[in-house]
């Protein structure tokens, strides 16, 4: 906003305006530049994509049966993610933002090390844990005879471990904006802590919850590298839409990895966008 | 973010106050990591040569060739001081296509001469490519064999997992070829990218066996067993090595290719389990 504002003055300067106070208004080359590189440095990969397509084959291409079943996998996956994510992050966001404990601090911090850690050392984590010699995973094994790689849930364990911290680091961020007078104006009427935290609290944070919640589908559904450690990679099973780009492009089909990466792409910008006009404006 | 001004002073505090959550995760991570770190392969050579000899060399090499020519590129920058050989390891389909797409590389040593035709076509090949070593398959089970795995067959067994490799890389493209001859069909769990992917969810436990080269059986026999079956003799792969076209250092390169194929290189491929073409 203020710097498009800026470009108007400079662009149509005002009889008013002393020269000094233009000068100071205009964009400065020193970050108009930088700031058109990056912006075609973000874009241009994507034209790139667009550019390469093959678009004589990419009918047939696109109802190939392998490219619809990672696409349905993939976005089944991402949904039963986020609604994980949802579940465990915003009662974990709540902690953070409204309970006195000590060691707060460390796990704000534990919480987003995921957020920075490479997803493979996260795939290479979660195999240590749940795998089938894993902490975890060996009672789950011999208690159950339940294993998680290899199998779908296998694939959303692994996406929401990834994307989970974005939902809380959103939902934390617009519990600590809202104003706590509302509960405890709702606590002084005599509503307990758990009815207040979902009339009063949840509806306060309501577009926080989304907008963190969209950001989290959107990791999830690009998750690759704790998937492919962890979860593995067949058809119908494991392999999302970036493992299908992965393994067709290191298969040296070019076309086919770009339609593909077309498709991931369409679907998740119409989804966000949609979601966008909806939800995130508001937040 | 001293003299950002112009940003709210809400905002710049939550900025503020994820920095530091960042940071100090990012502080967690490297304390974690620090234990897992420092297995620095490569070592730098020494400066001076009499050979002639000199600089980097870059070698992509089949993941299967891994501990051979690893060994290999050590003793030949000891025979040519002033020589650093640089190795870049993975599925030879995602190597071609590295290669392909440009990447400086002076050596391609591929699995099979599928892939290794593709950088021939591809123009990307100087010389014809000679095959050095012959690999074939072993089922790789858990040490001391728990699931009693005998035959291919046996892999078709209920609750049997299995790891494969995909079939565009050549261990998959050999394992397709063998599981053919026996008339055996399976479902893997995973097909994995390269050989090293399925040798390491059996070592993991993650899976009970994965079709793997006799070679990576045995680099790995600590951690697991080497089973042979009769139809892996249906499905030998040739390894073709190549000086590249855009090699950046094609002496060095003509070297390297050279020693590979000499008695000191053929001697270590052999005891890594490898044949004589």
């Amino acid at each position: 906003m203020t710097s498009t504002d800026a470009h108007d003055t400079a662009a149509r300067p005002e009889p008013g305006v002393s020269p000094r106070r233009r000068r100071a208004q205009r964009v400065p080359a020193a970050l108009l530049g930088p700031a058109l590189l990056g912006l075609l440095f973000l874009v241009l990969p994507l034209a790139g994509l667009v550019v390469r397509a093959p678009w004589s084959s990419l009918p047939q291409r696109l109802t190939e049966p392998g490219a619809l079943t990672a696409l349905r996998l993939s976005l089944q996956t991402a949904t039963a993610a986020t609604v994980v994510c949802l579940l465990l992050g915003v009662p974990l966001a709540w902690l953070l933002a409204r309970a006195r404990f000590p060691g707060r601090r460390l796990v704000r911090a534990l919480v987003t090390v995921p957020l920075v850690l490479p997803p493979v050392v996260g795939g290479v984590a979660l195999l240590l844990v749940f795998g089938r010699r894993g902490l975890l995973g060996e009672w789950l094994d011999s208690t159950f005879g339940f294993t998680l790689p290899f199998t779908t849930t296998g694939v959303v364990v692994a996406e929401a471990f990834v994307a989970m911290p974005f939902l809380v680091i959103a939902v934390e961020g617009a519990l600590r904006g809202a104003d706590a007078r509302y509960e405890e104006a709702a606590a002084t009427l005599g509503a307990g802590r758990w009815t207040t935290f979902t009339h009063v609290t949840l509806p306060l944070v309501a577009p926080g919850v989304a907008a963190g919640a969209v950001l989290c589908w959107a990791r999830a559904l690009g998750e690759f590298g704790a998937t492919i450690t962890f979860a593995g990679n067949y058809p119908g099973i494991t392999q999302t839409m970036p493992l299908a780009v992965y393994q067709t492009i290191e298969g040296g089909d070019l076309d086919g990895a770009v339609v593909l990466s077309l498709v991931l792409l369409t679907v998740s910008v119409a989804i966000l966008a949609g979601l966008r006009d909806k939800w995130i404006t508001s937040a | 973010m001293s003299r950002g001004t112009r940003i709210p002073e809400e905002e710049h505090v939550v900025g503020r106050r994820l920095a530091r959550a960042a940071l100090a995760g990012v502080t967690a991570l490297a304390m974690a990591g620090l234990a897992g770190c420092g297995t620095d392969e490569a070592g730098s050579a020494p400066s001076g040569s009499a050979s002639g000899v000199t600089g980097k060399v870059t070698v992509f090499a089949a993941a299967s060739l891994t501990e051979s020519f690893t060994t290999i590129g050590r003793d030949f920058e000891a025979a040519n001081p002033g020589t650093t050989v640089t190795f870049n390891f993975a599925g030879s389909s995602a190597l071609a296509n590295q290669i392909d797409q440009g990447a400086p590389a002076d050596v391609f040593a591929s699995a099979a001469p599928k892939n290794m035709q593709s950088v021939v076509d591809a123009g990307d090949a100087d010389g014809s490519p000679t095959t050095f070593v012959r690999n074939q398959l072993v089922i790789a089970v858990a040490k001391g064999n728990p699931k009693g795995v005998r035959a291919l067959a046996d892999l078709t067994r209920p609750g049997l997992k299995v790891a494969l490799c995909a079939e565009q890389v050549p261990c998959g493209a050999a394992a397709t070829k063998a599981l053919a001859a026996a008339r055996v069909t399976l479902t893997p769990v995973t097909l994995e990218q390269d050989v090293k992917g399925a040798l390491s969810k059996v070592k993991l436990g993650e899976v009970d066996a994965a079709l793997v080269y006799r070679t990576d059986a045995r680099a790995a026999v600590a951690d697991v067993d080497g089973v042979e079956f009769p139809e892996s003799a249906e499905a030998i792969n040739d390894y073709p090595i190549v000086v590249l076209n855009n090699a950046p250092n094609r002496t060095a390169a003509r070297a390297f290719v050279a020693y590979v194929r000499s008695d000191q290189g053929t001697s270590v491929l052999t005891a890594a389990g490898f044949q004589a073409p």
